[in-house]
């Protein structure tokens, strides 16, 4: 049983250490692991294409998971405690954006926006001379509104998990709800928040087939690998993929702290 | 009635995100499904049953789809079990933590370069030249059926090990110690406690890979070399490169429907199992 242990954790850990190793070979060859330096991490980061891609994807990532945060916090608020049609109906959309595979959330996104756009536009640049396309905004809106309900899941089990005595104590003592929400409710579910910012930052970081449909001329960092690895691996690439699994994987692991049951009242 | 009106209020922004990039775009696909295909590429008004009727044409990667996932959902099942076992029966309560943060790492990286690792793996200077060292003649693995399953058994192993795992750490042991001072031989007390008690496991695990597996497109187009196509990389060269979206609509509302035929199904069993809610909150 040992052994088999062993053998599909080799099996998971072999790919990734060795694109890891590759990344710090010193010859041309992908393929091959020829000497040792850190030239090809020199090379990766002072390529002005992998810069932009990577400071688009930062972007994205960023606004997206500040924007999916603050709405999924609100919505799982609103839902906790809520019962009737519409609870059931916002708990099917999050279920449905869940579940949909990406690529259908993609397409779905892309032809639904470039309608939308085709009739917008002529209308728009007569008016203003600017047009509506597939872009940053377009990145934004849609893995945000995939991770806005990976934070209502996160946040919603955060709040339904917690003392609702502490609330009632605090109304009974003569706090308002704005006071009980800021001292009560707010500290105990701040990892939580925490924790789907990180996740919504990390998937938006990663995501490559959603991305591909809705970028319009943006490039994000997975389409450069992507379209890279089409014409070839390089050591350059092993070297971008090794750190991005290591940022990827920093997050995740302090997100995954944060959702350890007691850090709400460890972090008092 | 304020508390109402507070509610609405804060479901307002993820109600009109959700409606304008999620409900809308759904439902602009399914309109787009019944509709033609506009000659200079894109949409053209109409309502046929045209785009049904010409599923056909994108059979084989229908069919691709529906072996490979099937197949694939298996072999990570098969792979899966006994190490689950192992890190829920077997492991010290010290060592478990740490081999389970194990497991999933993997899955927590981005799975395009997970998937590209294996070029190496199954390229020429990897597992086939070995093979041919050892006088197994030449085998050409990249951009084969087989690459493709080996990447997806490798992509989706860890969300298979972690629901069966949750099954089989909530079985309640003195059932085995019963069985085992009956005198019951532990391959019997396997089958007959161990594997059926993990079945909302077994059924959770492999809904989930399955699902993620109908809508795969970069292994296939990674490990597959555009030999192997999924419906996923049909919907691509639809929507990208020949621009067919009244076609490509129809393909994916039939991605759709076979998943939702997925869900019942599982639904069905789990009812069958007894099970409660054995979902992990794996991220």
């Amino acid at each position: 049983m040992r052994a088999y242990a062993i053998a599909v954790f080799a099996f998971l850990y072999l790919p990734i250490g060795i694109i890891a190793l590759f990344s710090f070979s010193a010859g041309r060859s992908a393929s091959s692991m020829q000497g040792f330096s850190t030239e090809w991490y020199g090379r990766a980061l002072s390529n002005p294409f992998v810069m932009e891609a990577l400071w688009t994807s930062i972007k994205v990532a960023f606004l997206s998971a500040v924007l999916a945060t603050v709405a999924g916090t609100m919505a799982a608020l609103a839902l906790t405690g809520m019962r009737g049609r519409l609870r059931v109906f916002f708990d099917t959309l999050v279920q449905v954006a869940v579940m949909i595979p990406g690529i259908v959330i993609g397409i779905a996104a892309l032809i639904a926006l470039v309608t939308v756009f085709d009739l917008v536009n002529p209308w728009l640049e007569a008016m203003s001379g600017r047009r509506l396309s597939l872009g940053m905004g377009s990145l934004i809106g849609l893995h945000g509104m995939f991770t806005m309900s990976l934070v209502v899941l996160l946040v919603r089990g955060r709040l339904e998990s917690f003392d609702r005595a502490q609330i009632e104590a605090s109304s009974d003592l003569g706090a308002g709800p704005v006071a009980t929400f800021v001292q009560v409710t707010l500290p105990q579910i701040a990892p939580a928040i925490l924790a789907g910012f990180l996740l919504a930052f990390t998937f938006s970081f990663d995501d490559f087939i959603m991305a591909f449909f809705v970028a319009g001329s943006e490039t994000t960092l997975p389409i450069y690998i992507f379209s890279s690895i089409r014409r070839g691996v390089t050591p350059e690439i092993n070297a971008i993929g090794t750190m991005v699994m290591v940022a990827s994987l920093t997050l995740l692991i302090i997100a995954q702290v944060l959702l350890r049951p007691g850090v709400a009242r460890a972090g008092r | 009635m304020t508390r109402t009106r507070a509610r609405a209020l804060l479901l307002m922004p993820a109600g009109i995100w959700y409606g304008v990039l999620l409900l809308f775009p759904l439902a602009v696909v399914l309109v787009f499904s019944f509709g033609e295909r506009n000659p200079i590429g894109g949409y053209a008004p109409g309502f046929t049953f045209e785009q049904y009727a010409n599923l056909p044409a994108r059979l084989s990667a229908f069919i691709n789809t529906l072996t490979l996932a099937p197949a694939g959902t298996l072999a990570a099942l098969l792979i899966a079990y006994p190490l689950a076992y192992y890190l829920a029966l077997k492991v010290s309560a010290r060592w478990k933590t740490t081999l389970l943060i194990l497991v999933i790492v993997p899955f927590w990286t981005s799975i395009l370069i997970r998937s590209y690792a294996w070029i190496y793996l199954l390229g020429g200077n990897g597992i086939p030249a070995l093979l041919e060292a050892v006088g197994l003649g030449d085998i050409r693995l990249i951009n084969t059926p087989f690459a493709v399953l080996v990447g997806i058994v490798y992509g989706y192993l860890p969300l298979m090990v972690f629901p069966i795992y949750v099954a089989l750490e909530k079985l309640d042991r003195s059932l085995l110690e019963a069985a085992a001072d009956l005198g019951t031989p532990p391959w019997r007390s396997f089958l007959q406690i161990t594997l059926p008690l993990s079945m909302p496991g077994v059924l959770t695990g492999s809904m989930l890979v399955f699902i993620l597996l109908t809508g795969e497109f970069l292994i296939p187009a990674i490990l597959g070399g555009g030999k192997v196509f999924f419906v996923g990389n049909a919907l691509v060269d639809l929507f990208l490169q020949s621009r067919n979206w009244a076609f490509g609509s129809a393909v994916a509302v039939a991605l759709i429907v076979i998943m939702l035929i997925v869900v019942a199904l599982y639904s069905r069993a789990v009812r069958r199992f007894g099970a409660g809610r054995d979902d992990v909150g794996l991220m």
